[in-house]
């Protein structure tokens, strides 16, 4: 789960990281009331979606930028006022863009340098690793590639926690000295601690900057969280935007499904995880392209599956359906049940290719075969998908 | 032989008393394995009963296994407590634990990782369909099927499977036997970022099982497993190995169904992984449907028997 900027630096203040001070505002009506929190120096006005590269994305409209400098309140206004409703376009968004539905107000700081700096989970050691450098503001994979130099990282041993020698090694890394030094390594830890006791996925700071005036603070702010880990932080699901996500998404996650939408036509209905990615990668094999990944788990019911298929059908894009199941332990019968009461409750039009292995699999075959429905069966994963790419091209 | 069990292999259940554990507990009765033991704390005394098949349920796990010999456990018990079930199993000195719960929150494994490391017990899983090994019965009854994976489709033999992928486990396992080839092991090591045993680990294995004589190995996007398996292949295993990766057409960033499941950077997507199979000399499947058949042409092109 992924949260907005603002929400970020909320939580980041709340464990004692400094972040320019900062207002959102979700409507016109508080843009005035918010600048003026700001005194009347410059500002900067900052889209607020969930996705990165907004600095240089581009509105729908062909307004530029969804990180904006100004100089006077009436100027933030104005750029706001561009931004609440429009759709930004980034190179994270997609060409559809995510629509803008707050917009933060941050004081403008002066900035003396900038660094990046992150916490996740290295899968290698199955340790948070923390991992800073000296450029801040570009792509830390860009630095990765070509200056590795200029990268610090450390290990955290989930035993004993972070320990000072660490967050030295870190500030030292950076280059801080003096009263900064101080400061970051007050920031490391906080962020150490935010990490671990939010069980976040990943912190990222890009850029972190120290300031003409001596502070070392968190110009940016990315945060997201463990999905397994949302039950014991009530804290954090009051944090969900579900405008953020795909509606199909979230009427998929309400049934239990494991559902992501793609953009292309051929949708599919699969048991397991790795099943549903080799489906979706089978079509594009043939030379088909899918319309979405749908897990619905080991041990679907038909309303599960009846529920699977309005959703794939909601989707405008899709021309044809294919249903691939493996019932190791589920019933291929109560599937294909579910299958003809979804068909036949949707009035079904389109292609439907289903290939059904596994656990009462023929009778399964032949309740879709009893049931008048126009739909092809296929004898294997691969025969599934050349049909379903030919009955759509 | 097989690796991590064998047919005699005694297995007790924590969480027996639950739905899923109970059910596939009874699946596994029914399959012929040695399940000896339930464990649910407060249940002590009573019986888990199936048929004419009553197993003993114990508060604890350390009494579970001293009673009854048990040196395996399958967890079944819901993510806010599997993390504390596993490390019961590392206490009471059993050999292995196999996790097969869905959904712990990863910092809860990176402790409980941290805590196994130099343990006598080997963790396999999270949210993992467990192993089967398979028996020499009808449809392979009388094997030891361990977890959610079906038992049925399996064949006693020699050819070995690992996998991330519960479904795709399935899918080459029955590959495999309606083409005649039986299996070893299998063994799903689950989905998650954070497993006790890596690909690695149990292709180590596989290589040094005179039963095995060649294996799948199954990955899909996210960290780099698969590779660090693969180069350990080319430099170590004669044996034929083919190999299969999920998720080319996985958007980035996007968490695939498994939470282990996600391209992070140009290193854990699909291609690359295939890129190092094919350098390593790993018989690559170009769908799903192609994995018996793959290692049936590197079997053929080494000279070696799968069955």
């Amino acid at each position: 789960m992924n949260i907005h900027e603002f929400q970020a630096k909320a939580l980041f203040e709340k464990f004692g990281i400094a972040v320019p001070k900062g207002v959102p505002a979700k409507s016109a009506s508080e843009f005035a009331a918010a600048v003026k929190t700001l005194g009347d120096g410059p500002c900067v006005v900052k889209a607020q979606i969930h996705a990165g590269g907004r600095g240089k994305g581009t509105f729908t409209d062909g307004f530029k930028g969804g990180v904006k400098l100004t100089k006077t309140p009436a100027e933030a206004i104005e750029v706001a006022q561009r931004m609440l409703g429009n759709t930004l376009v980034t190179v994270q968004t997609g060409p559809a863009g995510r629509k803008v539905n707050t917009v933060y107000f941050t004081a403008a700081v002066s900035i003396k340098k900038e660094y990046y700096l992150a916490i996740l989970l290295d899968r290698g050691s199955s340790r948070p690793v923390i991992i800073a450098s000296t450029e801040g503001g570009v792509e830390i994979e860009k630095v990765a590639k070509e200056t590795p130099e200029k990268i610090t990282k450390v290990f955290v041993d989930p035993a004993v926690g972070l320990q000072s020698f660490q967050t030295r090694q870190v500030a030292f890394g950076l280059g801080f000295k003096g009263d900064e030094f101080k400061a970051a390594c007050k920031l490391v830890e906080s962020l150490y601690r935010c990490w671990w006791e939010l069980d976040c996925s990943m912190v990222e700071i890009n850029p972190l900057i120290s300031t003409d005036d001596g502070r070392v603070m968190a110009l940016d702010a990315k945060v997201g969280f463990d999905d397994n880990s949302l039950f014991r932080h009530p804290e954090v699901v009051a944090l969900r935007d579900l405008g953020e996500e795909d509606p199909k998404e979230v009427e998929a996650s309400k049934f239990n499904l494991s559902y992501i939408a793609l953009d292309g036509n051929i949708a599919c209905l699969v048991n397991g995880a790795g099943l549903a990615m080799s489906t979706m990668d089978i079509i594009k094999h043939f030379g088909g392209n899918p319309a979405n990944f749908l897990d619905v788990g080991g041990s679907a019911s038909k309303d599960q599956v009846a529920a699977a298929f309005k959703i794939i059908l909601s989707d405008k894009n899709v021309k044809g359906i294919l249903v691939n199941i493996f019932g190791g332990i589920m019933d291929c019968n109560v599937i294909a049940t579910g299958i003809v009461a979804a068909a036949k409750e949707t009035s079904l039009s389109m292609p439907l290719v289903v290939r059904l292995e596994g656990n009462n699999a023929a009778a399964g075959k032949q309740t879709l075969a009893a049931s008048g429905l126009k739909l092809t069966t296929a004898t294997s994963m691969a025969d599934a998908a050349e049909k379903i790419v030919k009955l759509v091209s | 032989m097989s690796i991590l069990i064998t047919p005699e292999t005694r297995v007790l259940v924590q969480g027996i008393t639950g739905e899923s554990a109970g059910r596939h507990a009874k699946l596994s009765l029914d399959y012929g394995t040695q399940i000896v033991a339930g464990v649910t704390p407060g249940k002590g005394g009573q019986f888990f009963e199936h048929g004419d098949k009553k197993v003993p349920i114990f508060n604890t796990v350390a009494e579970a296994a001293k009673a009854t010999g048990a040196t395996v456990s399958a967890i079944f018990v819901p993510p806010p407590f599997a993390a504390d079930a596993i490390l019961e199993c590392v206490d009471a000195g059993l050999d292995l634990a196999v996790a097969i719960t869905e959904g712990i929150p990863i910092r809860d494994m990176v402790r409980v990782k941290r805590a196994m490391a130099g343990a006598k017990t080997r963790l396999v899983g999270p949210n993992c369909p467990g192993l089967v090994c398979p028996g020499s019965g009808k449809d392979s009854h009388g094997g030891c099927r361990i977890g959610i994976a079906p038992g049925y489709i399996n064949k006693k033999g020699h050819v070995g499977v690992v996998s991330r992928s519960g479904t795709l486990t399935y899918e080459a396992v029955y590959q495999l036997t309606v083409k005649g080839i039986g299996q070893s092991t299998t063994v799903g090591i689950g989905g998650d970022p954070v497993n006790g045993t890596s690909h690695l680990d149990v292709i180590k294995m596989f290589a040094a099982d005179p039963d095995t004589w060649g294996f799948i190995m199954i990955g899909e996007i996210g960290g780099n497993a698969e590779a660090e398996a693969a180069r350990w292949i080319k430099a170590n295993c004669k044996k034929p190995v083919a190999g299969f990766i999920a998720g080319a057409t996985a958007p980035a960033g996007r968490r695939m169904g498994h939470a282990g499941a996600i391209v992070g950077g140009a290193e854990d997507t699909a291609a690359a992984k295939i890129k190092v199979f094919q350098e390593c000399g790993i018989e690559v499947a170009a769908t799903p449907s192609d994995m018996a058949d793959a290692l049936i042409r590197a079997a053929k092109k080494m000279g070696v028997k799968l069955a």
